[in-house]
């Protein structure tokens, strides 16, 4: 481990806000890459049952 | 086992093999998430010229090798197309566009907030930076032609031929580094000579690289499956299976 504390991991030796941005927005475009994508397929296939049934 | 590959190449085949592959390479994403991420924050030691700010590089450089490789293959995919006609091939093309487009506003990004705390700038108009900013524009050119066709065949052809004329950027990215002198640092890995970092560095780097690889794969299929069903909503076979699967989830 390469922590004395959890406050020493959270500080990142005083680059918190530069490794945490970088990381965070990683994680939230992937997030929000699958939400959408998720999104789309069921309004596509809502779509596609609206015209099967018609 | 002899496999007859023309028969995936049909929407209609191909539509439920990605829906079964899907799964399972967002569990080995996850699975190399997690161990990327323990390795980078738990193992990896503090780099001694830049402190804890190096970590940036476990996200950084793997979305930047992601922003090159995905453009390399969509532009393979959109030759395919072209060459033989084939409307799965451009699928996939369009399909890996917007998440390579997203790997490489990642890269500059994370990039950006790495260049702040070493250089003291934000961003420099280097060769890196500047054939990288390249390349988020290719894309965005790329998606932006394609939707700009309304016919899907013109609009393929369209952006095949705009992807293989932009594929001379990738090596100019790679390159760039050794061809000018840049303020961005050369490349963390080079082929046939050892690795200048730490052994537990550069596995953090590689199974953050691998996660990015099988997020991609599986979320490429995810919007491949999409862009089928919207470009074949009159087809009987996605009519029968927007009845029989009405949820659409996975």
């Amino acid at each position: 481990m390469q922590w004395a504390s959890w406050s020493a991991f959270f500080n990142m030796g005083g680059y918190a806000f530069y490794v945490w941005f970088s990381f965070g927005l990683t994680l939230l475009c992937m997030a929000w890459e699958v939400l959408a994508l998720r999104k789309r397929s069921t309004q596509a296939l809502r779509l596609s049952r609206l015209l099967a049934q018609e | 086992m002899k496999i007859n590959w023309f028969k995936y190449s049909s929407p209609q085949t191909f539509y439920p093999l990605a829906g079964k592959m899907i799964p399972w390479f967002a569990l080995l994403a996850a699975g190399f998430m997690v161990a990327g991420l323990y390795i980078s924050f738990a193992i990896a030691p503090t780099d001694f010229q830049q402190g804890e700010a190096y970590r940036i590089i476990f996200v950084h450089v793997p979305a930047a090798w992601m922003s090159m490789v995905i453009y390399v293959v969509m532009a393979a995919w959109a030759g395919l197309g072209l060459a033989l006609n084939a409307r799965l091939s451009a699928m996939m093309a369009q399909a890996l566009a917007p998440t390579g487009a997203i790997f490489t506003l990642l890269a500059l990004v994370t990039g950006s907030l790495w260049g702040k705390p070493m250089w003291g700038a934000w961003w420099v108009w280097d060769a890196r930076l500047t054939s990288e900013l390249i390349l988020l524009f290719l894309y965005l050119g790329f998606m932006a032609l394609q939707s700009s066709i309304d016919d899907p065949r013109r609009a393929d052809r369209a952006g095949a031929l705009l992807a293989l004329v932009g594929v001379v950027n990738v090596p100019i990215i790679y390159f760039s580094v050794k061809w000018w002198n840049t303020l961005h640092q050369g490349s963390s890995i080079n082929m046939g000579a050892a690795p200048k970092m730490a052994a537990t560095m550069l596995l953090g780097m590689l199974l953050m690289a691998l996660a990015f690889w099988m997020y991609t794969i599986a979320v490429a299929l995810m919007r491949v499956r999409c862009i089928m069903l919207e470009r074949e909503r009159t087809a009987d076979w996605v009519k029968e299976l927007s009845v029989k699967e009405p949820s659409g989830v996975r």
